[in-house]
């Protein structure tokens, strides 16, 4: 069935016709540019999974080496034991409590996304679009969820706890203070990774578009592409 | 006034020292600056009238909050029955570990796992000694490989009660005591190159086996009491003396003493000094001579060479009989089979060491001036061509002295232990003269005219016992550093009651010229013996993997997970899974019936550095130190009814105060 818009394709003389420079052919190269492109990008993705997208370190008197929660989109990992163990002091959650869902849908949503990539090669001309935007948006979605999360589990310690504290906010990115701790919040390789990974797909869909506006089948295709093979295109 | 001494060169020379230092530590940048220092230092030193000797040693000895010293230096306790443990060259007290006697700080005494330890109930224990609250630690020995300490292991022995501990080094904990199945006093213990022996001789002899009663007359104890060698065999990879594998020598009823074992050349001897070969008894209201006067009588004693290669093979070959559990080569087997050799020695000694290189060995006189040092060589000669001038009245051959010495060092009053630096030099403690005295080992150490003198003398205060070197009694010592572990302080400290602490002093001895840099008052307990390893040696653990039982240094059965805590009861016991965290105990209820028996297994969940944790319960005489990782149990009888708080007795966080629960024992 995959093969089928290439068989189409070798019975329209059209690309033949057009190639030459900035014509149909060097487009064509754009496409199969966005193809690897696309590949590398969801490689990216899912490298990411191995990564922290975000740590903070934690800086007291007593930890002379200071304390570090990296989040993955996993799981949170590093002294989560010993920072629930002092958050249990303000009436803080225990971090594994936090984003059930996201952590669960985490792999599952990133190899979607993944895959989505890969299957753009095979897409009509409206299509793209939609196919990259789960990878281009990963990043931001992750910064939202982990900024609501983080908002959530200050405003929400419980009253019973035996220190009180105000509601507060542990800073996203950058230096911050909570009690005696002094924080430093930064992405991680993780985030850098899924961050490339949505470059890459940007990129990609600019160069697959320029394509399809570039295709003569374009007014035939719309979700599934029609183009020949590039060997029959030369 | 010490400020006199301090003319205005002198205070030059001390600054340029002071501001090199600094300079090297890369914190002066430019000379006014420096000059800023030196006079700071200057005005320092002056005000606290330091002599420009007195402040250097200050600079080499200073170790600033935060960094680490060099070294460790594992020394025994004496009565007190524990190990202490010093940071070099700083000489703070960083461990006390307890061994022999109850410490509550550690909860040893008090856990089912320190108790069981405490009293030996050990399946392999024959002979154990009820009831025992103390110990008189004396020879810590490292455990060693090729000679060299490996920082795995620590032994010491409790001369009071003739007993063997094991120390890891991983957690510095009690792991193993073993009770001597036949001996009553020991004295030396010291460990075989590689660690397959933990040797323990005795000191005063004893009819054998000790659990016998033989009447104390002359001729009962010529032919009943004995001395004896133990070789306790040590299993590394249980981490554990293994009894059924050791054996002992018999030998005769003079007091043993000190021992070394034999390395490079003389690897498969060791060698035993012995005083009191008189046989004194003693008899003073019989208007006998007191045994110090007896056993003072003669000018040599004997220095017991023995083959232990030959014993393991005559042990392997059945040549024993089992007494009270333990393998027991007889001393006529011994005399006859070349495994015991005696070798005159003047006169009581005390220290017998081996030389690094496993060349010769040195006698301290202590009744004689002089260290007598005997060639392996020529003993080895001797041995090899049966050449014996005659046999003790137990037919143990006795060797030539004249024959086997390499040489007699005059050092002074009363030498009694020798260590070596990585020079070729040998420092003996002179105990009535308060003094260390430095001399040259001969060839290959010291060409012929260097060799066998004395080069340089340090005044302690006072009394020196035994001293340590910086790695000075294994087969690569390090020089450097060395400490004299005085007796006496006398005058030394002030306005502290009449019993007075030990004084231990770190000597610097890098130069030609020994150097006193520092004294450590001892205030609880008495250091003998100590050994000094290399901080980088030592692989300690800095909390225990989760769950683990400090016995086994594996995971404990009885480990908990936050949320598996429970209470269990089964007919008239009461079992509880507990954990402990700051700032709460799970539970913090336990209810008992009066007579029930309780089991209470903590394990402190924590992995945070010093998040340790104790448990204390009222009226029930129980204390446990739980540090992050560790599971302990506390078994006990609730036979008294009421309402009984437990709570952390160590300082754990903001919290601390209530980290508190309830037993309540219904009558």
């Amino acid at each position: 069935m995959l093969a089928a818009p290439a068989r189409n394709g070798e019975k329209t003389p059209a690309p033949r016709a057009r190639a030459g420079r900035g014509g149909w052919a060097s487009r064509w190269r754009d496409r199969e540019r966005a193809t690897g492109l696309f590949g590398a990008a969801a490689a990216l993705l899912l490298l990411s999974l191995l990564w922290p997208y975000w740590t903070i370190h934690l800086y007291a008197p007593q930890y002379p080496q200071g304390l570090a929660v990296s989040v993955y989109l996993t799981h949170a990992g590093g002294d989560v034991a010993e920072v629930d163990e002092l958050n249990h002091y303000i009436g803080m959650a225990p971090l594994a409590e936090a984003a059930p869902v996201e952590r669960a849908a985490g792999v599952f949503a990133a190899a979607v996304a993944a895959l989505a990539l890969l299957v753009v090669r095979f897409s009509g001309r409206r299509v793209p679009l939609v196919l990259a935007a789960p990878t281009i948006l990963f990043p931001l979605i992750f910064t939202a969820d982990l900024s609501y999360w983080l908002a959530r589990y200050g405003h929400s310690l419980s009253p019973a706890a035996p220190i009180h504290m105000d509601a507060f906010t542990p800073v996203l990115l950058g230096q911050g203070m909570i009690a005696q701790f002094r924080t430093a919040a930064a992405l991680g390789p993780g985030f850098y990774l899924a961050a490339a990974a949505a470059v890459l797909a940007i990129w990609a869909t600019v160069l697959r578009l320029r394509t399809c506006r570039a295709c003569v089948l374009r007014d035939r295709c719309s979700i599934v592409c029609l183009a020949p093979r590039a060997s029959s295109a030369r | 006034m010490l400020h006199t001494r301090m003319t205005k060169r002198y205070l030059f020379k001390a600054a340029g020292t002071a501001a090199l230092g600094v300079a090297g530590a890369g914190m002066v940048a430019r000379r006014p600056v420096a000059d800023a220092q030196t006079s700071d230092l200057l005005t320092v030193a002056k005000s606290r009238g330091l002599s420009p000797d007195e402040a250097r040693a200050a600079l080499a000895t200073y170790v600033p909050p935060g960094k680490y010293d060099e070294a460790l230096m594992f020394a025994s306790g004496g009565q007190s029955g524990q190990v202490l443990v010093f940071g070099i060259p700083s000489m703070r007290l960083l461990r006390v570990i307890a061994v022999f006697s109850p410490e509550s700080w550690q909860g040893y005494g008090y856990s089912d796992e320190s108790r069981s330890v405490l009293r030996d109930t050990s399946p392999e224990s024959v002979a154990d000694i009820p009831g025992l609250t103390w110990g008189d630690t004396h020879h810590p020995a490292i455990s060693q490989m090729n000679g060299d300490y490996d920082g795995e292991w620590l032994f010491i022995n409790d001369k009071a009660n003739a007993r063997m501990a094991v120390i890891s080094l991983k957690d510095f904990e009690t792991k193993q005591i073993v009770q001597n199945p036949t001996a009553a006093i020991d004295h030396g213990a010291t460990v075989s190159p590689n660690t397959d022996y933990v040797l323990e001789s005795t000191q005063y002899a004893v009819p054998f086996p000790r659990t016998k009663y033989v009447p104390l007359d002359q001729e009962h104890y010529n032919n009943e009491y004995r001395g004896v060698a133990t070789f306790w065999k040590f299993d590394r990879t249980r981490g554990r003396i293994d009894q059924a594998h050791s054996f002992q020598i018999e030998l005769p009823p003079y007091w043993q003493d000190l021992a070394s074992f034999g390395k490079g050349p003389s690897e498969g001897w060791v060698f035993i000094n012995s005083f009191n070969t008189e046989r004194a008894i003693g008899g003073t209201l019989e208007h006998k001579p007191p045994i110090e006067i007896g056993a003072s009588a003669n000018d040599m004693d004997y220095l017991h060479v023995i083959n232990w290669k030959k014993a393991e093979a005559l042990v392997a070959a059945g040549k024993t009989t089992v007494v009270n559990g333990i393998k027991v080569i007889s001393l006529k087997d011994a005399a006859e089979n070349g495994v015991l050799y005696f070798v005159p020695e003047p006169k009581s000694p005390h220290g017998v060491d081996v030389a690094p290189r496993g060349d010769y060995i040195v006698i301290g006189g202590k009744l004689d001036p002089n260290a007598t040092v005997y060639s392996w060589a020529k003993v080895r000669q001797l041995i090899n061509a049966g050449k014996s001038v005659g046999k003790d009245a137990y037919g143990v051959p006795i060797l030539s002295f004249k024959d086997a010495v390499a040489a007699q060092v005059k050092l002074g009053l009363g030498p009694l232990h020798t260590n070596f630096d990585d020079k070729g030099n040998a420092y003996t403690s002179l105990f009535i003269e308060s003094a260390v005295a430095k001399w040259t080992l001969g060839a290959p150490y010291h060409s012929a005219d260097e060799a066998w003198k004395v080069v340089d003398k340090l005044p302690v205060q006072y009394n020196i016992g035994h001293l340590a070197a910086y790695q000075g009694d294994t087969a690569k010592p390090m020089g450097k550093y060395l400490v004299a572990i005085n007796k006496w302080s006398v005058d030394q400290y002030k306005g502290i009651g009449p019993l007075r602490p030990q004084n231990l002093q770190l000597i610097d001895i890098s130069g030609p010229k020994m150097r006193m840099l520092y004294a450590a008052p001892v205030g609880n307990a008495e250091p003998h013996f100590a050994e000094i390893i290399p901080l980088g040696k030592l692989r300690a653990w800095d909390v225990y993997p989760p769950g683990t039982n400090e016995l086994t240094m594996r995971p404990d059965p009885n480990a908990v997970q936050p949320g598996k805590e429970r209470i269990a009861r089964h007919g008239k016991t009461v079992e509880v899974w507990m954990t402990a965290m700051r700032s709460h105990y799970t539970p913090d209820h336990i209810v008992a019936n009066k007579g029930d028996k309780v089991v209470i297994h903590i394990t402190n969940i924590e992995q945070a550095l010093d998040a340790t944790h104790g448990f204390a319960v009222h009226a029930y005489n129980i204390n446990l130190s739980l540090e992050p990782g560790k599971v302990e149990t506390i078994t006990f009888t609730a036979d008294r009814p009421g309402v009984f708080p437990y709570y952390c007795t160590e300082f754990c966080s903001a919290l601390h105060l209530e980290m508190a629960g309830y037993l309540e024992v219904k009558p």
